[in-house]
């Protein structure tokens, strides 16, 4: 009896190995170099650098600092994004269109940013601290250290769990509510037994994404947290130390970093498997207009989080067209921070343009590819990329920084230094989210579609060329915009891997701030922004929404 | 051109698990055959391999005299026809429907026209230039239709095509593909699991239950004389019921009760058990004028305009459904006695133990001749 030749055994096979190679070169291999190095010591096996970590309160204490932070910082945008979900969803808002592509945009801008403008407003000589010292002799709490952290990542981060939360209200049906209104739970009791309990698994998704990005963070607690040294900050401060790096002693606070992630990644996803559920509305929610207090109050809320959130970034750009003399403001404006902008960060300003869109075009297609193979030919192959492509969701930036460079600094890769290895660290980073939206479209596409194309004489191939990736079009230009905001607000691997010639706006706008070039760094950061915005608008257009799918 | 399909001791497994176990069959060149029979019974499945979507773990599937159980879809000269259409929501009606020739490799000046023409047929020419999306179910149908029978492909495939559709439309596309069917004179395999649309559109019918063919033949065949039990109760009402029966002067005498019994000279000689299960058709039933008949009681009634239904308990204690033509008298009320007798030619026994039919004139092409 002849073999069954349709076992499925086509091109997408040999794309899915394609692929896993890569991710062997680019990923498993880096991760297993930097586990090498924390353990072994002269040539054996030792556990001495995390006896070093545990031994000393000044290492293991940054340890606590970004447990403290990234709790502090995930219970507090759930607490803020609930109540601003629920409002966005069930009241009509004046100008919410606008609120909301304010809410993303504030979130898509690099959260160092945030940092440095609250500097600006409440540092030790900030607008804010010196109008209010001179004013009324109150001196403002200080904004460095543990509350500046949270306060900017905060504000950063509440936008994410606010959308998650916004997906999760679309598909509560109405008359869910109006069922349990029905039998008698109304007003807060329906709201603790009812919408709070659908938006759990929500949540915790949200929470889990805010918790990695908080405990990942490296350019606000360098820039605002002073003395408060945060695992991150801990990291790099060793890799790079003047005084000669410690690799190993880098590579082993990495290790610590990725298991505690892991762990915490393992709990939720345990917690969320158990809660888990699907729904589907045909009739969701509509915001309703209120009236009174309630609608005073609900507007209250949303301006206020809106302003907090965007006002001190829409303050950086103010003060990128102040008058500077040397490093400090004086009276009356100038385009003279920009003209400094152009000249010092051309340079980086073409390398951000190079490298984002170099980034861009390989995660885009690798994306719609992982996306294609994990969804449609499910085996132990694509379950196995799955997984791996997952990886660097739970890998801070600097960890990852470390292990390319401690990975390719010699011959056959070369690549430290090098564009390449910048490309590949944006690459590894922004995967995972254009895989999962790019495969919640494919989910979206029919089988059918595929098989009559199939039935008509098309080649596997030429089947996915012409009819799906025409059908996955639109979302894959949308999310391939999405991905570029993101790579070119990239900074935790940046200034790790950069050189001078493959320094980016992101890492020029951090040096310049370290140096009190306040007016430059503004400039910059103004350029940024603009392009993000810009960005942010093409997509808003082409998508037709309001959302975004982080 | 159009072929003929054979199946010889075709096979399904998906793991361990056996979905269709042996299956053979015939099907004609130019004939339209459908597959009919509750959901999961491997109806699609088998649809599917014949497609080239679903493996085949055992047997052979043959065009005329080829096997093509190793070729991939794109080879296999097929057209399908999905349940949710399938339209390639990024083209236009044109654009789907050219999208197949121009694979084939179909000259570049030849494809307008036979879209054209396609087109035409399907009725569908005014809207070549609209996307899917803006099509009513009806004529996106009918896209799917044109788009999968302009290559002139070997066998036309159809998936429960119309379940989509409201029952108005349902009926007026199942007339429509019939009559593209019998113009192009495709071989045409259909799945369904309505039996009305099955009967009205079918050339031959194939009822398959648990992956094993129960009765292959005409419609006509398969009502008046179902194989088994299950095709008696699957294809239209019918009420089984048990009575004891023995064989005498080479006729089988079945006791419909007591003062009331039927004789048959229809049934299988060979049968002698002691009883028999019998399918009575609602409208097999007659109320009985005279003393005869068996003896019920009316428990409800429909009244549909053109018939009225009845349930009725027997005195054997089982429910049965009676249909009659309604006439201008009054309604019988539930509580009424009646007596019933049966229209004994048209009647199926079957085998008490197998509940295959012992009467005689089943056509059934899934038995080995």
């Amino acid at each position: 009896m002849m073999q069954n030749l349709n076992k499925k055994r086509d091109i997408w096979t040999v794309v899915t190995i394609g692929i896993l190679l890569i991710y062997a070169i680019i990923l498993v291999y880096p991760l297993f170099t930097i586990l090498k190095a924390s353990v072994v010591t002269d040539g054996g096996f030792s556990l001495e650098y995390f006896q070093k970590f545990f031994g000393k309160k000044y290492y293991y204490g940054t340890l606590f600092n970004s447990l403290k932070v990234t709790v502090c910082v995930t219970l507090l945008t759930a607490v803020i994004a609930v109540p601003l979900a629920y409002i966005m969803s069930t009241i009509k808002i004046k100008g919410s269109g606008l609120l909301q592509g304010l809410i993303i945009i504030s979130m898509m801008s690099p959260p160092f940013i945030g940092a440095y403008s609250w500097i600006l407003l409440l540092g030790r000589s900030g607008v804010v601290t010196n109008f209010m010292k001179d004013t009324f002799g109150i001196t403002t709490p200080d904004i460095y250290g543990f509350t500046g952290i949270v306060l900017v990542l905060t504000l950063q981060l509440t936008p994410l769990i606010y959308l998650y939360l916004m997906g999760a209200f679309k598909n509560i049906d109405n008359s869910i509510l109006q069922a349990a209104e029905s039998m008698g739970c109304t007003k807060v009791k329906k709201m603790f037994k009812v919408v709070i309990p659908l938006l759990l698994p929500t949540l915790l998704s949200g929470a889990l994404l805010v918790f990695m990005r908080a405990l990942a963070d490296f350019g606000t607690p360098m820039l605002i947290g002073e003395g408060y040294k945060t695992i991150p900050v801990l990291i790099f401060n060793e890799f790079i130390s003047e005084m000669g790096g410690d690799d190993a002693f880098a590579a082993a606070i990495s290790v610590i970093v990725i298991i505690f992630a892991l762990t915490i990644f393992l709990i939720q996803k345990l917690v969320v498997n158990k809660k888990a559920f699907s729904m589907m509305s045909l009739n969701p929610i509509e915001a309703k207009k209120e009236k009174g207090l309630k609608n005073i109050l609900a507007h209250g809320y949303v301006y206020l989080y809106v302003a907090l959130a965007f006002l001190p970034q829409l303050y950086v750009m103010y003060t990128a067209f102040l008058k500077t003399s040397g490093r400090i403001f004086v009276d009356g404006y100038s385009l003279e921070s920009f003209q400094i902008a152009f000249e010092r960060g051309s340079d980086a300003m073409i390398n951000t343009l190079k490298l984002g869109l170099i980034a861009l075009f390989f995660v885009v297609a690798i994306a719609i590819l992982i996306a294609y193979v994990t969804v449609r030919r499910r085996n132990t192959l694509t379950n196995l990329l799955d997984i791996i492509s997952m990886v660097p969701y739970i890998v801070p930036g600097s960890v990852l920084g470390i292990a390319l460079l401690l990975s390719f600094n010699k011959p056959p890769l070369m690549l430290s230094g090098t564009m390449a290895i910048m490309i590949i660290a944006y690459m590894i980073r922004r995967l995972p989210y254009t895989i999962r939206s790019s495969a919640a479209m494919v989910h979206q596409i029919s089988p059918s579609v595929e098989e009559a194309s199939m039935s008509m004489g098309a080649s596997n191939l030429k089947t996915f060329f012409k009819v799906t990736l025409p059908i996955m079009l639109p979302s894959v230009i949308s999310g391939a915009i999405l991905s570029w905001v993101t790579i070119i607000s990239e900074l935790s691997t940046s200034i790790l891997l950069y050189t001078g010639r493959t320094k980016t706006m992101t890492v020029a706008i951090y040096t310049e701030v370290i140096r009190g070039n306040y007016g430059t760094a503004a400039a910059l950061s103004t350029i940024l922004s603009a392009v993000t915005i810009i960005s942010l608008l093409l997509f808003f257009k082409l998508s037709g929404k309001k959302e975004v799918d982080i | 051109m159009s072929v003929s399909i054979t199946f010889k001791d075709v096979v399904k497994k998906y793991g361990n698990n056996t979905v269709i176990p042996a299956l053979s069959l015939d099907v004609k060149q130019g004939e339209f055959f459908t597959l009919l029979g509750p959901s999961g019974c491997g109806k699609t499945t088998l649809l599917r391999m014949v497609a080239g979507f679903n493996s085949i773990e055992g047997g052979q599937i043959l065009f005329n005299e080829k096997v093509i159980n190793n070729q991939p879809p794109q080879t296999r000269n097929i057209g399908m026809v999905f349940q949710n259409y399938a339209l390639f929501p990024h083209l236009t009606v044109e654009k789907n429907v050219a999208f197949g020739l121009e694979n084939r490799k179909v000259p570049k000046a030849q494809i307008p026209e036979k879209v054209e023409k396609m087109l035409e047929v399907v009725q569908i020419a005014n809207f070549r230039k609209r996307l899917p999306q803006n099509l009513s179910g009806g004529q996106q149908q009918r896209v799917a239709l044109a788009r999968a029978i302009v290559m002139e492909p070997d066998v036309l495939l159809m998936d429960e095509p119309l379940s989509n559709l409201d029952a108005k439309l349902r009926i007026d596309m199942r007339n429509a593909i019939r009559d593209v069917q019998k113009k192009v004179g495709i071989t045409t395999i259909y799945v369904t699991h309505d039996q009305e649309e099955a009967m009205a559109i079918s050339d031959r019918i194939a009822v398959m239950n648990g992956g094993i063919l129960q009765h292959v033949g005409t419609p006509q065949n398969i009502y008046h004389r179902p194989a088994n039990v299950f095709v008696a109760t699957f294809i239209g009402r019918a009420n089984i019921i048990e009575r004891p029966c023995h064989f005498e002067d080479g006729k089988h005498v079945i006791k419909m009760s007591e003062g009331y019994s039927v004789v048959m000279d229809n049934l299988d000689p060979n049968y002698r058990e002691r009883s028999v299960k019998i399918s009575i058709r609602p409208e097999e039933f007659v109320f009985s004028n005279d003393h005869e008949g068996i003896d019920a009681v009316i428990e409800s009634s429909i009244f549909l305009g053109l018939n009225t239904h009845y349930f009725v308990r027997l005195d054997g204690g089982e429910q049965v459904e009676i249909i009659q033509e309604s006439n201008i008298e009054k309604i019988l009320e539930p509580g009424s006695r009646v007596k019933l007798k049966v229209k004994e030619e048209k009647i199926n026994v079957f085998n008490r133990e197998t509940e295959k039919s012992i009467t005689k004139g089943v056509v059934n092409d899934a038995e080995p001749k």
